[in-house]
């Protein structure tokens, strides 16, 4: 039964990871990016934590909690010091 | 099913895959989210739902699976600090998507941020469009 829980992981997974690099490689604004490589990096937490779970071991937990980090670290910093390079349309 | 096969032991494990598999397809649907929301803050409501629901199944998971006491308090402990550092950047991401003006006025129902950004600018003269690097605490 694992193996198969395995398989439709990985499918659902690789499915996930895919809409989230075309939302990255797409997105029309900076902050669509930075969001979009936070919900890849929460899929990549979720690929080892399977990966632990089927396995039976724990080598990853560690490695999960940095991911997490990185990805806090990542987007607040981003968030602090986007700025709008966009053509004001309103006139400020 | 016989009550042979049908133990504990086979019980923890389909708890354990249902667990998983939930857990996978909120990531599913966080892409199908971020492929498909019009605007900046839409496609954050959408992006929580494997930062927070779908670590706790899939920690939960692991430790069912594990079948073991002392694992619990370290997942916990990774779950809560996923919990204490997702609001902090969702806030940071939508204070600069709202301050660099990505969202749609027109989807929202209800912008309470408007009134106090207006007064603000209106007192003091100052041009709104720095993307939130100020310092003053708004």
């Amino acid at each position: 039964m694992m193996q198969l829980v395995l398989t439709v992981t990985a499918v659902v997974l690789s499915l996930a990871a895919g809409g989230a690099i075309i939302r990255i490689a797409r997105g029309p604004s900076l902050l669509d990016r930075v969001l979009a490589s936070d919900v890849l990096l929460a899929i990549v937490g979720a690929a080892l934590c399977i990966d632990m779970a089927v396995n039976r071991h724990l080598n990853n937990l560690m490695l999960l909690v940095a991911v997490s980090l990185i990805g806090f670290v990542g987007s607040v910093t981003v968030a602090r010091f986007v700025a709008d390079r966009r053509e004001k349309p309103r006139g400020s | 099913m016989d009550p042979e096969t049908f133990s504990g032991d086979t019980v923890i494990d389909a708890v354990s895959a249902v667990f998983m598999v939930v857990g996978a397809l909120m990531s599913l649907a966080a892409a199908v989210g971020l492929l498909r929301f019009p605007d900046l803050m839409t496609r954050m409501h959408a992006a929580t739902k494997p930062q927070v629901l779908g670590l706790f199944l899939l920690l939960f998971a692991l430790g069912l699976q594990m079948r073991t006491w002392w694992v619990w308090p370290v997942l916990v402990v990774a779950w809560i600090f996923q919990l204490l550092t997702v609001p902090v950047s969702a806030h940071m991401v939508g204070r600069a998507g709202y301050r660099t003006k990505h969202l749609h006025p027109e989807l929202l129902s209800a912008d309470e941020l408007e009134a106090v950004v207006q007064q603000a600018a209106g007192k003091s003269g100052f041009s709104d469009d720095d993307g939130g690097a100020t310092t003053d605490g708004r």
